[in-house]
């Protein structure tokens, strides 16, 4: 290339940034720019807004209103990390710009929804819903419905799903709870969706994850022992039962709030799984798939997530034993904390490496920021009834 | 002064409607208390049945939806769970007499939490 035509062509560029940058300052009245990898939201349930924070600064920066009913309310972002998704209980499906800090599009896709996936490409956005029992999937540009496929596991049944993950190329898993059932869904042609359907994997699969290398599949059982794991680098992916003896038959606790599985906590070759109904936390080694240690903790687990470099899994409870957090440490597989650091813990979110994690406390309106190796507070935010918090580096992980 | 003549009469109302039925007996809770279990049913019992108690995993528990159900079933469900579904029973955190108010409230219409 000539001098000349390198010169021209840096011109042009000039020029064509110019006007998008000057209209840009304009239409965002002022809002300074900054790169979307600092940024996060916090799902404020009663009020149905969400909260979008810096993690760096650990600051608010703006409050979305206007989304509907935001109990169990989850989030994906889009693959640049500048869209958050929300799924609504209400079967709102929300796309909120987290640099304008403003809703972009929502559509009623349903009627009762618990939560999504976004496709590994970033375009297919896919939610799972109650009622109609099914996943509907939609162009993450625009969310124009792109293909529906329900949840009809009999003739005219519809089971709910649960368990909704993103797995490599355009492919989905998820459960159905009142069918017994794990379903693949191959959106590589979207005029033709092909279903793989995978039968009597367990009774009442209450929920799933994906591990982190997109192989195994793996969904608790709500109705019996045990976790169903499908390896989806198999040609033909099968059901294997494991951990049928984990003694969910024996005796179980009143089991207050299903645990969640997704966000894994696959920490080096182990999985941290909560017992449901039991106060343990189960260690499985994912070579061989064998429970090979069991920890007691404060209460029945709910969330239980590996710090991104797996060297601490932190766990919360359900009510009654909400207001407290433990950490265990992985290499020697023993709880070394348990913290208070508010009312009604309802989830907890990693920064991108791990240095700290924020938690929310429902009922003392407040998000806790602690430091993971000193485990001291380093900040609190005032935030209305906070539950989930979703930070964009989500964007780029698989299964989250 | 307003808010404070519409709980009077709706107080009354509730009395009156609860002997009437003949159910049993609503035990005096505490305003204190009342507002414990309005927070609990929203955001603990709203985990499955969802904040507006229009369902979830659970099924939903709006007025509509319990239409001709028994106060008495609905309480036992409350305090004793359903064996075989997620139900749990909520014995270790109410009394049944907790029970009995939350059901009623139910089948009325659930309050809304009161904002701070």
């Amino acid at each position: 290339m000539t001098q000349d035509g390198m010169n021209r062509r840096s011109l042009l560029a000039a020029f064509a940034v110019a006007p998008l940058a000057l209209s840009g300052c304009a239409g965002w009245s002022g809002i300074p720019p900054e790169g979307s990898g600092d940024l996060g939201v916090i799902v404020e349930r009663s009020r149905g807004t969400l909260a979008i924070i810096n993690t760096s600064r650990r600051e608010l920066l703006a409050e979305i209103g206007g989304l509907g009913d935001l109990s169990h309310a989850s989030v994906v972002f889009s693959r640049d990390a500048r869209y958050a998704y929300v799924f609504g209980r209400d079967g709102a499906l929300s796309k909120v710009d987290l640099l304008q800090r403003r809703l972009v599009t929502r559509v009623m896709q349903a009627g009762n929804s618990i939560g999504g996936a976004i496709s590994a490409d970033g375009t297919l956005v896919a939610a799972q819903n109650y009622k109609p029992g099914g996943v509907k999937v939609f162009d993450a540009r625009t969310l124009e419905l792109v293909a529906d496929l329900p949840a009809d596991y009999a003739p005219g049944k519809l089971s709910r799903v649960v368990g909704l993950v993103d797995l490599p190329g355009r492919r989905f898993a998820y459960c159905l709870f009142d069918a017994n059932e794990i379903w693949i869904a191959d959106l590589s042609d979207l005029q033709q969706p092909k279903l793989t359907k995978l039968r009597n994997i367990g009774k009442s699969p209450y929920d799933a994850l994906v591990t982190p290398d997109g192989r195994h599949y793996i969904a608790g059982l709500f109705g019996e022992d045990g976790l169903a794991l499908v390896d989806l680098w198999e040609p033909v992916p099968q059901v294997r039962r494991i951990l049928d003896s984990y003694g969910r038959g024996q005796e179980p606790l009143p089991v207050y709030k299903m645990p969640h599985l997704r966000g894994w906590a696959v920490a080096g070759r182990y999985a941290y799984l909560p017992a449901i109904g039991h106060h343990a936390v189960l260690v499985v080694d994912t070579q061989t798939w064998q429970e090979v240690g069991r920890i007691p903790v404060a209460g029945q687990p709910v969330f239980v997530m590996a710090r991104p470099d797996g060297r601490q899994v932190w766990v919360n409870f359900s009510v009654p034993d909400y207001d407290r957090v433990q950490v265990i440490d992985t290499p020697t597989q023993k709880v070394v904390a348990t913290l208070t650091p508010g009312k009604a813990v309802l989830h907890m979110e990693f920064t991108p490496r791990g240095e700290a994690v924020w938690i929310s406390s429902r009922d003392d309106n407040r998000v806790s920021v602690i430091d993971t190796a000193s485990l001291q507070t380093l900040a609190r935010l005032e935030v209305d009834a906070p539950s989930g918090i979703f930070f964009t580096s989500r964007a780029a992980r698989l299964g989250f | 002064m307003l808010s404070e003549i519409k709980r009077w009469i709706r107080t009354t109302l509730l009395c009156l409607t609860v002997g009437l039925a003949a159910t049993p007996a609503t035990a005096q809770l505490g305003p204190e208390r009342e507002q414990a279990l309005i927070r609990m049913v929203r955001q603990d019992c709203g985990s499955c049945h969802g904040m507006q108690l229009t369902g979830g995993l659970g099924p939903a528990l709006t007025p509509a939806a319990l239409e001709g159900k028994p106060v008495e079933s609905l309480a036992t469900t409350i305090y004793a769970g359903r064996p075989g579904t997620p139900m749990p029973p909520w014995k270790a955190m109410l009394k049944e007499s907790e029970a009995d108010w939350i059901a009623q409230r139910l089948l009325a219409g659930f309050p809304q939490e009161s904002r701070r």
